[in-house]
């Protein structure tokens, strides 16, 4: 029997196609459409062309954020992935300590971006701050206004006081997976503590792992909100990110299209990062389960 | 290789225990021959799990000691047993090769890489595995990956127990016959002393020279499964194996004559007038049926082989096998029960009457 070709089905995934439209599609299209031409107010746009794209790519501007972008995503990352291995591997897995320990790691990550921020920015400060205060106290020279290395610390402190717990929990539910036969077998074959990680512990944690250390890699890479609320971006440029430059130069100077190229390759370089993660960690799981 | 002696040994989960009822393991002492194969049969949370992990070393008893040979070993860890265990799960290490996860236990006891390379060749030899040493052991199907269990327990010399945790449970019916025998073979061949925990009666009764019994946290019985058949020691011994169980009926007992209600049942033995709850049990095998209005007829299943027929005797449900090519009559029917095989139970326990 020949069936008859409907196409009344396209109507079922209209609403489903004017949401993509509209939440993402047609912002992104704005922003591209930005990107390509100059404007001088009044709603006057002219065709200019790659000319802001090739403005990006070559400021000296955009390279200092790019590099203390990457320079602060790959700190992080080498602090929350480690310790939060660590701390899930602490963590107790049965009885009320279970419970209490999930709860206080879920606390951080439970506070909004820029409480987070105001609560390091007070508790840093060093005229009112317990951590600011108690250093000077010590003779720790510190403070995060005026040296571009304390802002950086403080910065990265904070972030890793906020996110390890995100890499605690996934890991955690990586570990809970493992049935108690395989630590018996384990105890029977004589393995070390150090094989049991590694032959038992870690290949069971890597698929949760390999999500853990995406998130914190996009989400730090992204990273606006809180440096903001603590430094601004400063001492001078110190802790100028990407998101903070291109808020900068979009919203402070009005520089609608070369933020607009700005934010396209931004958007281009995490998605090439996450796909390079995404693929060097997955290559050695090939024909696994 | 050594027998095992579980030296008047008990365990309780809890940190003070009280009562009886506490221990999840109530007083054993037993000793493993040395080379026997011995399965532990129980339902599910009797304590049979338990008495395996004591004697792998997994879990410390409360009370008693283990002994292997001469040694006491109650304090020491797994490792340092020459006791292997295959669990209900097949253990592999996912990230290596077959031939890694059966040279681990040997690295990490320091052997030297020629003799672990002797060693794993002759296991892989032994367990017909030889050609696939090099794959990956994520790949494989349950029961390969349980042979490798296995195997990682007969790579090392020094073992002389292997303690199996219902290992077949997540295994096909198909292969569980086939792994069964496999496992039946290699015992004969390298003569080591086996545990093999399980709930399945065929398994055990197939498997094992001396079958162990355990019922709440206590071994009933401990015997072969010819003595399990005949001779149960406990009334559970005599429901759990047999298909179906021993026909158990309230009874009381005055000399050698036992009264089912308004009936008389004339046994093999005198047993003078014993104290506690009674009962008698016999098998469906010794019962026949005759001429006679005793009992009522319920229903019938015919297995081809034999026939079990459901009846109502004094209020009680008893079953009774008939062989193949014998008439069962319908509605009522006598029943004449064989006097040297009907056995008398006081307080659930064998009691052995006078001659």
């Amino acid at each position: 029997m020949q069936k008859k070709l409907n196409q009344k089905a396209w109507f079922l995934v209209l609403p489903v196609f004017l949401l993509v439209a509209f939440s993402a599609v047609i912002p992104l299209m704005t922003v591209v459409n930005y990107s390509v031409q100059d404007s001088f107010g009044n709603n006057e746009f002219y065709w200019v062309g790659t000319e802001w794209f090739v403005e990006i790519l070559n400021s000296e501007r955009f390279h200092g954020a790019l590099g203390r972008q990457l320079l602060f995503s790959a700190i992080i990352l080498m602090i929350e992935v480690p310790l939060g291995i660590w701390v899930a591997l602490k963590m107790p897995q049965k009885g009320w300590g279970a419970s209490v320990c999930l709860v206080l790691m879920a606390l951080p990550l439970l506070i909004p971006w820029n409480v987070v921020g105001t609560i390091w920015q007070i508790f840093a400060r060093e005229d009112i701050g317990l951590l600011g205060h108690s250093l000077a106290a010590l003779g720790i020279s510190y403070n995060y206004t005026q040296n571009a290395l304390d802002a950086w610390i403080t910065v990265i402190i904070m972030d890793v006081w906020h996110w390890t717990s995100l890499v605690v929990l996934l890991c955690y539910a990586g570990l809970s997976s493992i049935p108690d036969a395989f630590y018996q077998a384990a105890k029977i074959d004589g393995a070390s503590k150090w094989a049991v990680f590694r032959y038992i512990q870690f290949p069971k944690m890597k698929r949760v792992l390999l999500i853990a250390v995406l998130l914190r890699f996009m989400d730090s890479f992204m990273i606006y909100t809180e440096p903001f609320v603590v430094t601004g971006g400063g001492p001078g440029n110190a802790t100028t990110f990407l998101s903070i430059d291109l808020v900068k130069m979009a919203i402070g100077q009005f520089d609608l299209g070369p933020a607009a190229a700005f934010s396209l390759v931004y958007f281009l370089i995490v998605l090439l990062l996450s796909w390079v993660f995404y693929t060097v960690m997955t290559a050695r799981d090939g024909d696994g389960s | 290789m050594a027998k095992i002696h579980l030296k008047d040994i008990a365990h309780s989960y809890l940190p003070t225990p009280a009562g009886a009822e506490d221990y999840a393991l109530k007083p054993l002492d037993h000793t493993w021959e040395d080379g026997s194969a011995y399965a532990l049969l129980g339902p599910s949370g009797c304590g049979k799990t338990t008495l395996l992990n004591i004697i792998s070393g997994l879990l410390t008893p409360s009370k008693g000691s283990v002994i292997f040979g001469d040694d006491d070993v109650t304090q020491k860890d797994t490792a340092h047993r020459n006791i292997a265990q295959v669990f209900q799960f097949p253990v592999i290490y996912d990230t290596m090769t077959v031939r890694e996860n059966l040279e681990f236990p040997l690295r990490n006891r320091g052997v030297a890489p020629a003799d672990i390379e002797a060693r794993v060749a002759e296991i892989a030899g032994m367990l017909k595995i030889t050609e696939r040493l090099d794959d990956r052991a994520a790949n494989l199907s349950a029961d390969a990956k349980q042979i490798i269990s296995l195997g990682r327990g007969l790579v090392r010399s020094d073992v002389n127990a292997i303690l199996f945790d219902e290992p077949l449970t997540m295994i096909d019916p198909h292969k569980k016959w086939e792994l069964r025998s496999r496992l039946k073979e290699l015992h004969q061949q390298f003569g080591f002393t086996m545990v093999y925990v399980t709930h399945d009666q065929t398994e055990a009764l197939t498997f094992a020279d001396k079958v162990v019994v355990m019922f709440e946290g206590e071994v009933v019985q401990i015997g072969t499964p010819e003595e399990l058949f005949e001779r149960p020691a406990h009334t559970f011994v005599g429901y759990f194996i047999g298909s179906p169980g021993m026909n158990i009926l309230p009874a009381s007992v005055s000399g050698n004559k036992a009264t089912v209600g308004t009936r008389e049942i004339t046994l093999g033995a005198d047993y003078g007038t014993p104290k506690g709850k009674l009962e008698i049990g016999i098998r469906p095998e010794f019962l026949k049926l005759t001429s006679g209005d005793d009992a009522v007829i319920d229903s019938v299943e015919d297995l081809g082989r034999h026939k079990i027929v459901r009846l109502t005797f004094e209020g009680h449900a008893v079953a009774v096998l008939v062989p193949e090519g014998d008439t069962v009559p319908t509605g009522k029917t006598g029943l004449m029960f064989d006097p040297m095989r009907t056995l008398v139970y006081c307080d659930s326990h064998l009691v052995t009457g006078a001659k």
